[in-house]
């Protein structure tokens, strides 16, 4: 079952909708819910569709549509990575390798420490200033040179 | 010139050109009906007629005059003076593209004999693809009815719109992205652990064997098809049985009017039971000296320890001599006989024929007495008519759906789609339920009321719609009467007072019944929760008092609309297999309707109203009825306070029970003779919606069991009477001569129509689906308003038994299980007696989901598997009745509602406990059914 909070925020997200179109606020919930939960359980999923009135399936097509929510649980910190082609163009696919290497990992795997995810993304609006990587879907980090993939992974095995 | 309105301009025909040609399409068509309608065939693969348009696969690109892309044919619509081609080289190169690239991932095997993929690349002629093949995912093999095997999928999604926009079970999704794109069950599990209902909507709906029938039944070489309708519930969906030699391969939806090629598990996969080994196919008599036990039926495969085998002449000789014998003993009045539902109107009518020329009294009943009697008597009462108002479909045409004590999605599957299309399109659907079943799931309103408060909820609609001014008062005042007297019995009941009771929120129950009687069409629909309590037919009073004060009826969309159990208990009651009517409702003791039928028949008869079911089993209980003949029930499964039944049918002298089964009732027969399944032979049924259906034959009865008209008629003639019966048409040119109703349907048309509507008195009418417009057919032409007051259950839990029961059906199995039991599909997927439980009423037990516990009320004590089930109210246990290793009907409570004279099959104290000895083996079902059959 979801918090309180998260439960207040859903409804907050159903309110911009129509009564008859709750199910607008999927994504947005599903947002919320893996905020809460880190990543998207089948019980998740399930109450997310009870919340609006959905076929639970509905509610599957699109968590599995869309890369950005996990199905599985995940590390202390997903590192999402765009591979797509503007980016690959601009060294992305060195710096996902430069990733894999320090991290010891591929892509969909997680550190034994349980402290980083590595993903492939895909377009994250940013291509002039790839190569971009999105710590926990919130965060964005543009022109990820090597340097600045060694600062970002130092600061983030440093912290609490 | 006259200006054209929106709604003429939106009829008016477009005339525009498709390949080369003029022709004429309709604004309400797309380019791909209007080109098959004028005979051009345009490829196509994720359109089929039915379905929603996706123009998603892209085959049935057409080229159109001025545009810069193709259009998919599929989606578009025709405009004046458009140019098409759907043949042109650019048009053609893109449908064989997707054709080309399609088959570059097809297996090299076909799962099924007529591809569409297949026969369009056969048709243009696609050579060998020239594109590398996917990856291909293994088989899911996990369902005892569906194959799945995605590698022949190409991803049309017709089978998601079959699960979820036409039968709208909301199984079956298009998951991942790109290429990782598949249909999926749930959540990406195995079919066979999804939450599917195996309603096969997708199977027929596949095109390239994807979804296919298990057991490679769908690469079966097909002799030969037969349309037929389904032999379980009700809805009376039309079928076609797809024969191989004699036996049936499977089974497709036919478009009837009641189901439009929509079928459930049952009518799709429970067709087998009639390749079961335990069918009867000789003649059975019992074994001098061995007595009838009526704690223990006779295991099918135990038969000779009870019976030996007779010839037909032996057995008929003794079946006859020993109800003759009985009759000049002890006279008319101590025999009786039990009809079916489940055989066709003329069996029906030649059975009450039987007893009432032949015994020489009315004591003939059937099940109807178990299901709706209390509806029928107060429709009877109220209105003049037993039979539905509004036919199942008229949803379409309603703004709100009412469904009480009903649970059409188990029980009438099919017409619970057309309720849950009708929901999906906006109508309000309001479900009142002491069990929160799945259609509360599509409901804008959903009311779990405590059981056995239906008329504290009812009339408390009731008293708003009067006190809020609602009433419909030129239809009170032009066709109706006693409407003061409903209204001061209303007074008592504000909604207020009545919220405690019922448990419903007096704001609701007010809401709910402005929205009833202000809607512009308001239909009622409801099944045994409203009518097996001892106040059944003040329940059903209650509702018609509903539809009649708000004038919701005789228009479309409007209505009452009892929910049929079996395929034929409508027509088995119109045809008379009720013992205080003669066909079509007419009374035996009214001297007109004797006098009718004595000159047609040609014997006197007795103006007695003769017993019902359960009190015909009390008088062979107390010895005074003395002989039974019983064709296709099973009355020591389906009676109340069972174990009285079966001590009632062990001490008749002589029993003859006729069936496909030896049945838990066959087990106490002196005499039984085997009969034919629902495919073996010829006969009508009559749907819940009033539609006279033909079934026709498509399998030979195996060894010598008979026809049940043919038996019916030898058994007459053992008795003395003179029948000539050779053809089920003879019986039923027979019936329409007794029976105003149907006097204007002939054989013939229904040969060529197979459903025929009725009324139907004058050949040549088109029958009435909207009856009621004008008049009711009541002595006066009104209908009459019947108050009801609250009445109690006869049981209710005290500190002893502190639990309510509930009994009823579930999706897989009919009635008392005889056939379903012994259906492979159906068997597997329910194979085990099962009590549904709320989840805290079972921790409070100290009992956790699927262990065994015991439930006991003060007439017996059974223990089956715990379900836990969220939906089942607190202090409430729900068992299905069809087990008979569990046999709920050992628990259930015999009194009688006073009018309908129908059992409290829905209420009774009871206690529930963790733990019990295991459920038995009764010798079928328990998941052996499949090997049974196929080996």
């Amino acid at each position: 079952m979801l918090s309180e909070e998260s439960l207040k925020k859903i409804e907050r997200e159903i309110a911009k909708y129509p009564p008859d179109q709750k199910q607008s606020a999927v994504m947005a919930a599903l947002i919320i819910a893996q905020d809460e939960k880190g990543w998207l359980a089948t019980e998740t999923l399930d109450s997310v569709a009870q919340l609006l009135g959905m076929a639970p399936v509905a509610v599957y097509e699109v968590a599995t549509f869309y890369n950005m929510y996990n199905r599985a649980p995940t590390g202390r910190y997903k590192l999402t990575i765009c591979t797509c082609l503007p980016c690959g163009l601009q060294g992305s696919l060195d710096a996902a390798d430069h990733l894999k290497d320090r991290l010891g990992i591929g892509f969909n795997e997680t550190t034994p420490d349980g402290r980083f995810t590595l993903k492939e993304g895909e377009c994250m609006g940013a291509c002039a200033m790839a190569p971009v990587v999105l710590v926990n879907n919130k965060r964005m980090c543009d022109a990820m040179s090597k340097e600045r993939l060694d600062a970002l992974i130092d600061e983030l095995r440093e912290s609490a | 010139m006259d200006r054209v309105s929106t709604k003429q301009q939106a009829a008016m025909p477009i005339e525009f050109k498709l390949n080369g040609n003029t022709v004429v399409g309709r604004p309400d068509e797309t380019i791909i009906e209007c080109a098959r309608r004028h005979g051009v065939e345009i490829p196509h693969l994720c359109y089929t007629p039915g379905l929603r348009p996706d123009g998603n696969c892209r085959a049935c690109m057409v080229e159109v005059k001025g545009e810069r892309v193709l259009a998919p044919s599929c989606c578009r619509g025709p405009s004046e003076g458009m140019e098409v081609t759907s043949d042109s080289p650019r048009a053609r190169a893109s449908q064989k593209m997707v054709l080309e690239l399609l088959l570059a991932d097809m297996p090299a095997q076909a799962y099924r004999r007529d591809s569409e993929l297949a026969r369009w690349v056969e048709k243009l002629g696609v050579g060998a693809p020239r594109f590398a093949a996917r990856a291909q995912p293994g088989a899911d093999l996990s369902h005892p009815a569906i194959a799945v095997r995605l590698d022949a999928c190409i991803q049309c999604t017709r089978c998601l719109r079959a699960c979820r926009e036409a039968q709208v079970n909301d199984v079956i999704g298009y998951a991942q992205r790109g290429e990782h794109s598949k249909i999926v069950f749930d959540f990406d599990d195995p079919m066979g652990a999804s939450s599917c209902v195996a309603c096969g909507e997708c199977v027929q709906a596949c095109p390239t064997g994807a979804l296919m029938p298990a057991r490679e039944w769908g690469l079966a070489a097909i002799d030969r098809t037969v349309d037929s309708v389904c032999p379980f519930c009700g809805v009376g969906c039309l079928l076609t049985y797809h024969v191989k030699g004699n036996r049936i391969a499977f089974v497709t939806g036919q478009d009837g009017p009641s189901n439009h090629g929509r079928l459930c598990v049952k009518g799709r996969y429970g067709f087998d039971y009639a390749h079961h080994p335990h069918r009867l196919t000789k003649p059975l008599i019992r074994k001098p000296g061995v007595a009838k036990d009526p704690e223990r039926a006779v295991a099918p495969q135990d038969w000779d320890a009870v019976f030996m085998e007779a010839s037909w002449d032996e057995a008929l000789a003794v079946a006859a001599r020993g109800l003759r014998e009985i009759r000049e003993r002890h006279g008319a009045g101590a025999l009786a006989g039990f009809g079916s539902a489940k055989g066709s109107n003329e069996e029906a009518y030649l059975f009450q024929k039987l007893v009432r020329t032949g015994f020489g009294s009315n004591n003939v009943d059937h099940c109807t007495r178990l299901c709706h009697a209390s509806s029928v008597a107060a429709l009877l009462e109220g209105i003049g008519s037993g039979a539905v108002s509004n036919q199942v479909n008229d949803v379409a045409n309603a703004e709100l759906i009412f469904v009480i004590g009903a649970n059409p999605t188990s029980n009438h599957p099919v017409a619970a789609t057309w309720m849950k299309n009708a929901a999906q399109r906006g109508a309000k659907l309001i479900v009142a339920d002491p069990r929160r079943t799945d259609l509360a799931r599509h409901a804008t309103h959903f009311l779990q009321f405590t059981p056995d408060t239906d008329v504290a909820l009812l009339n408390a609609m009731i008293h708003t719609i009067v006190d809020e001014g609602l009433v419909n008062e030129a239809f009170v005042r032009d066709r109706t009467s006693g409407y003061e007297a409903l209204k001061a019995n209303a007074k008592a009941f504000a909604p207020e007072k009545m919220a405690p009771i019922c448990g419903i929120p007096a704001q609701t129950i007010r809401e709910v019944a402005r929205l009833y009687a202000t809607s512009k069409g308001s239909m009622i629909f409801w099944g045994m929760g409203i009518s097996q309590h001892v106040h059944g037919t003040d329940n059903a009073r209650c509702l018609i008092a509903l539809a009649l004060m708000t004038g919701q009826i005789g228009r479309p969309g409007t209505g009452l609309h009892p929910l049929r159990g079996q395929n034929n208990v409508q027509g088995a009651s119109d045809s008379g297999l009720i013992p205080m009517v003669f066909p079509d409702y007419q009374r035996v003791d009214n001297p007109e309707a004797n006098a009718r039928f004595e000159k047609l028949w040609g014997v006197a008869l007795d103006r007695k109203p003769g017993l019902t079911v359960v009190e015909i089993i009390n008088a062979a209980y107390d010895r005074a009825i003395k002989g039974m003949y019983i064709m296709g029930e099973n009355p020591a499964m389906s009676d109340p306070d069972v174990a009285h039944a079966r001590a009632a049918l062990a001490r008749l002298d002589h029993l003859v029970v006729q069936d496909i089964f030896l049945t838990e009732t066959a087990a106490l027969a002196d005499v039984v003779l085997p009969a034919t399944a629902w495919p073996e032979k010829v006969g009508t049924v009559t749907n819940t919606d009033r539609m006279v259906q033909l079934g026709r034959k498509a399998l030979e009865p195996p060894g010598e069991a008979r026809e049940d008209l043919w038996i019916v008629n030898a058994l007459a003639r053992g008795l003395g009477l003179d029948w000539k019966y050779n053809h089920p048409r003879q019986v039923f040119d027979e019936m329409r001569r007794c029976m105003d109703s149907i006097a204007g349907i002939t054989w013939e048309r229904l040969e060529r129509d197979a459903s025929v509507t009725y009324p139907c008195p004058n050949e040549g009418d088109p029958g009435e689906p909207v009856v009621f417009r004008e008049v009711f057919p009541t002595a006066t032409g009104r209908a009459k308003f019947v108050p009801a007051d609250l009445i109690p259950a006869a049981e209710h839990p005290d500190t002893e038994y502190p639990m309510v029961l509930i009994t009823g059906r579930q999706l897989e199995h009919w009635h008392t299980g005889a056939i379903t039991r012994r259906s492979g599909v159906l068997d597997a997927i329910e194979p085990e007696p099962t009590a549904l439980v709320h989840p805290l009423d079972l921790a409070a037990a100290g009992a956790r989901p699927g262990e065994v516990i015991s439930v006991a009320s003060r007439r017996g004590k059974i223990s089956l598997y715990a379900r836990a089930d969220e939906g089942t109210p607190r202090g409430c246990v729900f068992v299905p009745f069809a087990y008979y290793e569990a046999a709920a009907n050992l628990l259930t409570n015999p009194v009688l509602d006073p009018f309908g004279k129908i059992p409290e099959f829905k209420y009774c104290a009871v206690k529930l406990e963790r733990g019990g000895p295991r459920p038995a083996d009764p010798g079928y079902g328990k998941g052996s059914a499949l090997a049974a059959i196929e080996g």
